[in-house]
């Protein structure tokens, strides 16, 4: 199944990212397989799929860190001065050598910002994310949500056109996510920056975001394209006891059902 | 139950990380007593052992002797002449040897090519006895200061270079990642990342230097320089001023025991981020 979607509804807003035709081969191993989608501003995008289905590799690549074999990616840059994108790692990627306010300054210090903006973001997103009291901690000192807490701080300080979210909360217990993940909500709410997060979650993937793409096991295609009709501001816990969230999720489940089975083969 | 309690329950304890800090501190303590303990017991023994004729004098001198000695050659300025002066030719041959050995180190470690490059140099070049390259430096840079800092140089660049480039080398690819995705420079991935990144085991490597060093001085004054401590020890062997002798290898001790304390602080303040520093 080759399918190019559009993304559903009939909102005015500008496309922020477009994909066109991606394909990404690692040697004779097909990993993405001719997607193509358009992520519209503002929107919190989520990709699910199971292990192997090249969702990391497609982040990767929105984040120059791989390249495409064949296809274009494009992130439409409209302001000048701002950094396309930044991303959140899986798992540890803060600078240990560094303080937590170092680390969250990171972006900005390597595009060279000027000193008083640097000070204004860090100290903005370490407040948001509760790591004012902390700031001059190293990361040894924290707990692994705090580390990933610095490490959002450093994605959102940095002040991207868009956000690039690799399973960051996938390492963290299931108490320490939910706590996470409302408070990315509640950080995300204030300006709305385009979201591209991965996740193999489709709970999560329900929660946080507006719009899902189901990808297929290897070779990854887009399966579909989901819209998340759920009102915000969002409670990540009440959202649990809404009856669309599970009918939601429950669908969702049917396009993964026999991705999952087909990757386990 | 809503999210906010959650949020509220999960801020962390800060009392947890004093009690760590100040254990830490402790251990800390502990440890700085006990590696002061030995040495001085070593010489109680050997003290002990000259006064009741358990060993020759003429040989082994009794410690109070040599302080004895040491104090005498202290005020007469003979001591503090040659020690200053070895310990120049070592912080100069540090500099000359240890800065291009960390800066080609970590540029071995993120560039490929330059390891591909340098490396074969390195690994043909290292099982060379330092010390019988002395009368090449000798024919090189003849008896002034050069040669003996040049010695100090060579035997510092190769446990320097080599650790800087395997410390380059463990860095999880994840933070290179993090420099490439915010865009770091070639320039910012150096000072940001790889030396930060590999200082731990560029320490090591410090630490590794400081012995050769010490090792080389010695000799390269004892055969072609007209000061310094090895010298000092040289003459006295000529003279059989066996004591002077005693107080020169006390000196030297005495000096490598001050730089490893030196360079422990050092390396921990200089790792302080890391959880066992």
């Amino acid at each position: 199944m080759t399918t190019a979607l559009d993304p559903a509804g009939g909102s005015q807003r500008r496309v922020k990212i477009r994909i066109k035709h991606l394909v990404k081969r690692f040697r004779s191993l097909v990993a993405i397989d001719d997607v193509s989608i358009d992520i519209e501003e503002g929107t919190f995008f989520a990709i699910v799929g199971p292990s192997g289905c090249g969702k990391t590799t497609l982040l990767r690549i929105l984040g120059g860190l791989d390249q495409v074999t064949s296809g274009e990616v494009e992130i439409s840059d409209p302001a000048p001065g701002r950094p396309k994108y930044s991303m959140v790692f899986q798992g540890d990627s803060i600078f240990p050598w560094m303080t937590v306010r170092e680390n969250a300054a990171y972006g900005l210090k390597m595009r060279k910002a000027p000193k008083q903006e640097i000070t204004e973001a860090v100290g903005r997103y370490l407040d948001r994310t509760g790591l004012t009291r902390f700031a001059d901690h190293y990361p040894h000192q924290l707990s692994g949500g705090m580390r990933q807490r610095v490490s959002i701080a450093r994605a959102f300080a940095n002040d991207p056109e868009v956000l690039l979210m690799d399973e960051p909360f996938s390492a963290l217990d299931e108490q320490n996510r939910t706590i996470l993940q409302q408070e990315l909500l509640r950080i995300w709410e204030v300006d709305k920056k385009t979201v591209v997060f991965i996740t193999h979650s489709v709970d999560e993937a329900v929660t946080l975001a507006d719009k899902i793409m189901v990808m297929t096991a290897s070779p990854g295609r887009a399966k579909t394209v989901i819209d998340v009709a759920l009102e915000r501001p969002r409670n990540v816990l009440e959202l649990r006891n809404d009856p669309r969230y599970g009918k939601i999720v429950y669908g969702i489940w049917g396009h993964l059902k026999d991705e999952v089975e087909r990757a386990r083969l | 139950m809503s999210a906010s309690d959650l949020v509220d329950r999960a801020k962390p304890a800060a009392r947890t990380v004093d009690i760590g800090e100040r254990a830490r501190l402790a251990a800390r303590r502990r440890d700085r007593i006990l590696s002061i303990a030995s040495p001085l017991g070593l010489l109680l023994a050997w003290e002990l052992a000259a006064q009741t004729g358990l060993i020759d004098v003429r040989f082994f001198p009794a410690p109070s002797a040599i302080i004895g000695k040491l104090i005498e050659m202290a005020r007469s300025g003979e001591l503090t002449e040659n020690v200053l002066i070895s310990l120049q030719r070592i912080v100069l041959g540090f500099l000359l040897g240890g800065v291009p050995a960390i800066v080609i180190g970590i540029a071995m470690g993120i560039w490929r090519p330059i390891r591909a490059l340098v490396d074969p140099l390195i690994v043909a070049t290292y099982p060379i006895p330092k010390s019988s390259l002395l009368p090449l430096i000798l024919l090189i840079f003849g008896l002034d200061e050069m040669s003996k800092v040049v010695m100090v140089a060579i035997g510092v660049f190769y446990p320097m270079a080599i650790n800087a480039t395997a410390g380059v080398l463990q860095i999880n690819q994840i933070y290179l990642d993090v420099g490439k995705s915010f865009k770091a420079s070639p320039w910012d991935t150096f000072r940001t990342i790889a030396l930060p990144g590999a200082l731990p085991f560029i320490m090591t490597g410090v630490k590794l230097g400081a012995g050769l060093a010490l090792i080389l001085i010695a000799i390269a004054e004892m055969v072609g320089a007209k000061s310094g401590i090895g010298y000092m020890i040289w003459s006295a062997w000529e003279t059989f001023a066996v004591t002077k002798m005693y107080v020169g290898l006390f000196v030297i001790a005495l000096i490598g025991f001050a730089i490893s304390l030196l360079l422990n602080e050092i390396e921990r303040w200089v790792i302080r981020w890391k959880a066992d520093a």
